[in-house]
């Protein structure tokens, strides 16, 4: 008899943050049987650690602003490389989807008229984020999480998913472990909407936790389905650099947008050579990569950062309006922000690059599987604007569940999955246990953050880019080989090991699409290519599949926006 | 304050074992670093020494509430307790939260949370309602809507930790919720009968534990329990009822 609890569902959302719950609300609306499943606790995914805000037009501080401004911007941020269609969905269903979340209860900061406040950032001409102190991403997901269990979604929590089950190239399921007991279950979906979020824990600093192993990325190339843009990964510009315990905290961007200045340890407000008229707000690409050239240049401060400096601003008014950042100081660093600079410096962050969706419906590239959130791509384009995150977990969240609900109504028949699927699922987790080799699964883990900080960081080039490359095949077969201990109870070993399998597979498409990529543009910075190339690669997108275990990458032609659209880009500013 | 430097060696002495069965605490030496958490230290041990030591975290930034725990007695969230506020010439002594069941090591069982959740009269806008409202209406909600859910309120209150009265009393983080819906300017809903009844709001009796090991500094008692029981006496009386019928107020 099978050793395996078996569930099924129309949908199943694998991931909890905004864009896994917004898709699931959405599903449960439109009456369809929903699962979601997360690796957490329900509502400590990485969207609770959003700070700055989410973007949306609503004009409510800057009347000035509109979409249409939003668009612009989003597409100058993301240097051209982005999903036209995806920027222009984006951009016009953000005001209604915050303004959706404040009818489900979030209590944004109000402006003197009532309305929800809104805040500036870099590269968003107008003051555009809705926020709540700096704990934004706490308000929506609590928020969503509520209305989520209002709805009486079903919620799997501390349930991790392995593998996608196929039939005959449709998704039609998942494999998972119950973390707590290390049994295993097994999910039927009409539809699978991937939200797992981003890949940051195959980075040494970085402000992303335990769970952004790259999960949706691989299951989903493992099932067949392509990635693409996977060589703009973005390095915030400011995190933490000391105390080491804390190095790679995020420091939020809001500190900039409330005013905070970046100086060296001249005292020099190192933007005006990088980029004058944006100053501190340019984009979050520019900045890391100031301050990366101040640091090499020898203008560092003594633990290899700058200065982000706020205290020029009233005391009480920091506190209301970065209270998080001021405890976090306090408490973290012994420095109190409201009277000394904060000592910062580049932290991985972000993804843009991810699974290849359709813009209006989130289908990824292979039948039955959605994707949405950071693990999607296409919406970002060559660099993300701070605040574009947040209102796309919920644009693309919403439009997700409607896809996979349409999915699962047109395709009604009954589940058939593959028995030898999960046989060989189960095997391979399995494994590690009867290895006594004396590496385990965190001595292959530290190898790849240094490997990937070392070679495939903020500033690239080819013969890194293929040292990295060339250190795979062993990293893999060192992982193979590697002994996890102890039971099946609630074993972070084994669980990295599982995690492990997806962060190499990955990390292996970031390596490969940067060295693909011959010029240097938004985060992608190549050394040896350091010009824009406005022709050739301005004109394609960068995409990966898997075939037999190997990682093969290409590229696509970049879908061409429509003239009343590129109108809107090329007009002048306002 | 002493700050210490990197390279000092410090023992810990953490909760391991399975199930509530054969509990013990065993020892680690580790060579920390400065500004270190507890959690890093925990983290490390797991990475060096321990790789089944089962422990929750995420967001190691005070943002997500994962890491709840006791070092040396005292509930506190393990990324934001340094180690240099401790007295490392002594073991650090970390032991799991303890109102709830005890899984494996530093972790609990803290389903129940999310089962009483669900009970709760989820936020009620009228329909049509016209958002509009101010700061000042909204500060006090907005303190109740910093809880990150760490549920260290949970497992210092007496009624759970000591009189396990799970099954009739809801717990501070719960009327915390409570008071966030119930004082938000735009909701509707009534709550104050299951908070009376079923939740169980007047077994508290003002101990402010939970106050004390908020890492969100929520005044859990003084801002929700309290007006929490104002309100469930004010619905019971006659004269407050008509005042709020005339003023057309819920």
């Amino acid at each position: 008899m099978a050793d395996y609890q078996v569930h099924e569902y129309d949908v199943l959302v694998i991931g909890a943050g905004g864009a896994g719950l917004r898709a699931a609300i959405e599903c449960a609306t439109l009456g369809a049987k929903t699962a979601v499943i997360c690796k957490s606790l329900l509502g400590k995914a990485h969207t609770v650690m959003a700070e700055g805000g989410m973007a949306a037009a609503m004009g409510n501080v800057d009347k000035a602003d509109n979409w249409q401004v939003h668009f612009k911007d989003t597409v100058l941020g993301g240097k051209y490389m982005g999903n036209w269609r995806m920027q222009q969905l984006h951009a016009q269903e953000s005001a209604d989807r915050a303004l959706e979340l404040e009818k489900w209860g979030a209590v944004f900061d109000r402006t003197p008229e009532g309305k929800i406040n809104q805040r500036a950032f870099g590269g968003h001409t107008y003051k555009r984020l809705a926020h709540v102190g700096d704990r934004t991403g706490l308000e929506m997901i609590r928020t969503l999480q509520d209305r989520a269990v209002a709805q009486g979604i079903d919620v799997f929590m501390e349930c991790t998913v392995v593998d996608l089950l196929t039939d005959g190239g449709r998704v039609v399921g998942a494999f998972a472990y119950w973390r707590e007991t290390g049994k295993f279950i097994v999910f039927k979906g009409k539809a699978t909407i991937m939200a797992t979020g981003g890949i940051g824990k195959m980075f040494r600093v970085t402000s992303n936790s335990w769970e952004y192993s790259a999960d949706g990325q691989a299951l989903a190339l493992r099932a067949g389905a392509e990635l693409i843009d996977m060589e703009f990964v973005q390095f915030h510009p400011t995190g933490m650099v000391w105390p080491p315990g804390v190095k790679g905290i995020l420091v939020t961007e809001a500190v900039r947008g409330e005013g905070g200045l970046l100086k060296n340890s001249k005292g020099e407000r190192f933007m005006e050579k990088y980029d004058p008229k944006r100053m501190e707000l340019s984009t979050r690409d520019l900045v890391a990569k100031s301050i990366y050239t101040e640091v090499k240049e020898g203008r560092g401060t003594e633990h290899g950062g700058v200065w982000l400096d706020i205290s020029h601003k009233d005391a009480e008014y920091i506190k209301k309006k970065l209270p998080s950042m001021y405890h976090q100081f306090k408490e973290l660093a012994d420095v109190d922000i409201t009277k000394e600079p904060m000592e910062i410096g580049p932290t991985m962050h972000y993804v843009m690059g991810g699974i290849r969706v359709e813009p209006d419906n989130g289908a990824a590239t292979i039948p039955g599987l959605f994707a949405c959130g950071e693990c999607s791509g296409g919406m970002h384009g060559g660099n993300r604007l701070g605040g574009n995150s947040l209102s796309d977990l919920v644009v693309f969240g919403k439009r997700a569940g409607e896809g996979a609900v349409q999915f699962a109504k047109a395709n009604q028949g009954s589940i058939r999955v593959d028995e030898a699927q999960i046989k060989r699922a189960e095997e391979n987790l399995l494994r590690p246990f009867a290895s006594n080799a004396k590496h385990t699964p965190y001595d292959v883990h530290f190898e790849l953050q240094d490997m990937m900080s070392d070679n495939v960081g903020i500033m690239r080039t080819g013969e890194d880019l293929k040292k990295a490359i060339a250190s795979f095949p062993a990293m893999n077969e060192k992982l193979r080989t590697s002994r996890v201990e102890g039971s099946r109870m609630f074993n972070p070993g084994w669980h990295l090991w599982a995690d492990m399998q997806n962060m190499l597979l990955v990390a292996e498409v970031v390596a490969k699409s940067a060295l693909q990529r011959e010029e240097s543009r938004g985060a992608h910075t190549r050394l040896d290519f350091p010009k824009t190339d406005t022709g050739y690669w301005e004109s394609v997108n960068s995409r990966a599949t898997v075939e037999n275990g190997a990682v093969n990458v290409g590229v696509f032609e970049k879908p061409t926006m429509p003239g009343e659209l590129k109108s809107l880009v090329d007009g002048e500013s306002k | 304050m002493n700050r210490m430097t990197s390279g000092n060696k410090v023992t810990f002495r953490l909760l391991r074992g399975e199930g509530g069965d054969n509990l013990k605490e065993v020892s680690y030496d580790v060579e920390a670093e400065t500004g270190w958490v507890v959690l890093d230290a925990v983290l490390n041990i797991q990475a060096k020494q321990a790789p089944d030591l089962s422990v929750r975290w995420n967001c190691k930034a005070a943002k997500c509430g994962s890491c709840s725990a006791e070092v040396n007695g005292r509930p506190r969230l393990m990324c934001k307790t340094r180690l240099d506020d401790l007295d490392t010439t002594q073991p650090v002594v970390v032991h799991p939260i303890k109102s709830f069941p005890h899984v494996k090591d530093l972790v609990t069982d803290v389903k129940w949370n999310y089962e009483v959740n669900k009970r709760i009269t989820p936020f009620t806008p009228a329909p049509n309602a016209d958002f509009t409202y101010f700061q000042e209406d909204v500060d006090r909600v907005q303190e109740f809507r910093k809880c990150i859910e760490c549920f260290l309120c949970q497992n210092v209150c007496h009624i759970l930790r000591n009189h396990e009265a799970h099954d009739r009393f809801v717990g501070p983080r719960f009327f915390v919720r409570m008071a966030g819906l119930e004082m938000h300017p735009m909701d509707t809903a009534d709550r104050t009968e299951q908070l009376a009844a079923a939740d169980g709001v007047f077994m508290c009796n003002i101990t402010k534990c939970c106050t004390v090991v908020c890492p969100e500094e929520i005044h859990i008692t003084d801002n929700a329990i309290i007006p929490l029981k104002e309100r469930v006496i004010d619905r019971k009386d006659p004269v407050q009822w008509l005042f709020r019928k005339l003023a057309g107020k819920k």
